[in-house]
């Protein structure tokens, strides 16, 4: 072994260039570019003034930042003809049932399918990936007949429903339970007598939590962007986010309320991953794919 | 010599009947088992069986037949159709019950009003003879798709792999940077401000400061443009779900095999790359697919709210488009349904030849 061995945050690296690194860098570098400053420009738009935002030729930075834009957007929403209240009411409900919903009823399921031997297993898994591998909006025509065949149209459960059985959370719960429950532990709570639910919800569930936090994730970052639905048409049923794209389309006159509202929508999912980061990556490690 | 070769509508009827019987027996036992269940306790199994060769009673064997077994461990694991029913229950409402719909719709003309007629392959013969911006919509489709899933795909991976060495907190960091786009929502709308058709734009003013065009372009408006800016505000939104499944596969690998295989003489990065990392992290690789060629085909709202709809002379008209016009405001749901059945087993199929092609990864 004559090859020099170099070391990097303390282990030992292998097979690693100079000149490698510092392409990497630059690739790093560029792709971080294209990605992060169309963020920042949406930023600094959000808060310029009216005059800055219409300047030509138009400056990226901002030289007086303001939120204007911001009080602007809310009393853009106050005036609404719904009251802005309803529509945060109206996001929470769906955003709640929904993804409760889908904990309950996927986790249970995902137990099942990863820890229950019961014939039709493997099938019932099978179409389950299968349905990861289309777009759920190729069915959107027949899905509105289903909906409208048990008059759900135009009410929360339109949206409620179908999105308890979001197939993602289910997925990952189901492999993050392969990989991280013991069937030795699972074993031994049946000897004690356990039955299978108590099992499933005392034994498995807390050792799964950060599939579950994923799971609510997925699902709430779904629904809160669940905004423009063709199965809702009352406005008093609508969401936070349906109000805040009509504002981002108002064109010209409220490019400044519509920059802010296109930050809103963005922070909060951006925000709940940024704490619960580490989870998900936890939970990603076992989504793996077999053959 | 012909009575070896059956014909192919005599083979075909031979595979009709015995699915039929298949399924006819299936039922039977299914029904059977359904009565045996209420009257299970009431009666003794019987002992013995009359053997209709000999006529003569003989002792019911002991061994159980698969069909027998399986009833058997059904019963046992009655808890679990318990647990996963509730979910499957809607899951096949929601999932799988359209797209049989849809199938069963593309062959009639149902239009929301009038009770549907059945029409055969009608529907079909029209989309793929007659109707021209069908055609426009796939090849836009296949454009679409081919670029961002791929692009996205090695984009995630590269990304992935090259910031895996990183410190745990830098890495981070750089993982928000790429993943942020994916999960923001409405933000996307900021390229329309960059793109924007009035020298207000970021790309019109800086071209037109560095004298290379003078006047303004309407990107939004031009058919030469509107699919390359889409492509690109598609692939900015397209680092998701795989990415860090990426990331996280990559942190899952067991480390003494790179310095197994530099003692065995890999030379550099990108041979560790080929014969230990990605065929470790094959599952990975796997989901990853699955998700971002369904993700390819799902770029449509980005189109219409950057382009309008339909874009100018349909130039980013894509299926999914197609699909909307006319389910959604032509009501012609036999037709759109068809639509939406070529779109799936688009779909489908080219989920299956990648994930074929992938296993292959590594050998």
């Amino acid at each position: 072994m004559s090859r020099k061995l170099r070391t990097r945050s303390h282990r030992v690296v292998l097979n690693r260039s100079a000149g490698g690194d510092a392409g990497i860098i630059i690739f790093l570098l560029i792709l971080g570019a294209f990605m992060f400053l169309p963020m920042l420009y949406a930023i600094m738009q959000s808060l310029k003034p009216l005059d800055e935002l219409f300047m030509f030729p138009p400056r990226f930075y901002v030289r007086n930042p303001t939120l204007e834009n911001y009080s602007d957007l809310f009393s853009l929403l106050n005036d609404a003809w719904v009251p802005f209240s309803r529509y945060i009411f109206n996001t929470v409900f769906i955003t709640a049932c929904g993804t409760l919903g889908n904990l309950l009823l996927g986790s249970m399921a995902a137990y099942a399918l990863a820890k229950l031997k019961f014939p039709g297993r493997e099938f019932f898994f099978k179409v389950i990936v299968m349905s990861l591998m289309f777009n759920s909006t190729v069915n959107q025509v027949t899905h509105f007949i289903l909906l409208s065949s048990v008059r759900w149209i135009d009410t929360y459960l339109a949206i409620i429903v179908p999105a308890m059985a979001t197939t993602l959370g289910l997925y990952l719960m189901k492999q993050f339970m392969e990989s991280s429950v013991p069937d030795t532990v699972l074993e031994s709570a049946r000897l004690d007598g356990a039955s299978e639910f108590r099992t499933f919800w005392v034994i498995a569930m807390p050792m799964v939590k950060p599939a579950w936090l994923t799971l609510i994730i997925e699902s709430f970052r779904t629904l809160w962007n669940s905004g423009a639905s063709i199965y809702i048409h009352s406005e008093q049923l609508k969401t936070f986010n349906y109000a805040i794209t009509q504002i981002i389309s108002g064109g010209v006159a409220r490019s400044g309320a519509g920059a802010a509202a296109a930050m809103v929508t963005a922070l909060v999912p951006i925000i709940v991953f940024v704490i619960n980061q580490s989870k998900i990556i936890e939970t990603m490690g076992s989504s793996g794919m077999k053959d | 010599m012909s009575q070896g070769k059956e014909s192919f509508a005599e083979r075909f009827l031979r595979v009709v009947k015995t699915i039929g019987a298949k399924i006819k027996s299936g039922v039977l036992f299914v029904i059977g088992k359904i009565k045996g269940l209420f009257k299970r306790k009431k009666k003794e199994e019987p002992t013995v069986i009359v053997d209709p060769a000999t006529g003569k009673a003989r002792p019911i064997a002991r061994e159980m037949t698969r069909r027998q077994y399986i009833w058997k461990e059904m019963k046992k694991n009655r808890v679990a159709y318990l647990m996963v029913g509730p979910f499957l229950l809607l899951f096949f409402f929601f999932t799988v019950l359209p797209v049989f719909l849809s199938m069963i719709l593309s062959l009639t003309d149902f239009n929301m009003l009038q009770m549907p007629h059945f029409k055969g392959l009608s529907n079909f013969q029209r989309l793929i003879l007659d109707d021209e911006i069908f055609l426009l919509a796939c090849k836009n489709t296949l454009i679409f798709a081919s670029i961002t899933g791929p692009v996205s795909y090695l984009m995630s991976l590269l990304i992935a792999w090259f910031i895996n060495e990183l410190p745990p907190k830098i890495r981070a960091a750089v993982t928000l940077i790429f993943y942020a786009p994916s999960i923001s929502g409405a933000l996307y709308t900021v390229w329309a401000a960059l793109f924007s058709s009035d020298s207000y734009g970021w790309a019109n003013a800086m071209a037109l400061k560095l004298g290379f065009i003078t006047k303004p372009i309407l990107f939004f408006e031009n058919e030469k443009w509107v699919m390359p800016i889409c492509i690109v505000v598609a692939l900015w939104t397209s680092l998701g779900t795989a990415f860090l499944s990426f990331i996280a596969g990559l942190q899952t690998i067991d480390r003494s095999l790179f310095e197994a295989a530099a003692v065995d003489g890999i030379k550099n990065r990108w041979q560790e790359l080929w014969f230990i990392t990605l065929p470790s992290m094959r599952p990975q690789l796997m989901f990853g697919a699955v998700l971002s060629i369904t993700q390819s085909f799902g770029f449509g709202s980005i189109v219409t709210t950057l382009c309008g709809f339909p874009s100018v002379n349909y130039a980013a008209h894509t299926i999914m488009h197609h699909l909307d016009d006319y389910g959604g405001q032509r009501y012609e749901v036999g037709y759109a349904s068809a639509i939406a059945v070529i779109l799936f087993v688009i779909m489908i199929t080219s989920n299956m030849v990648i994930k074929k092609a992938l296993s292959k990864v590594g050998q």
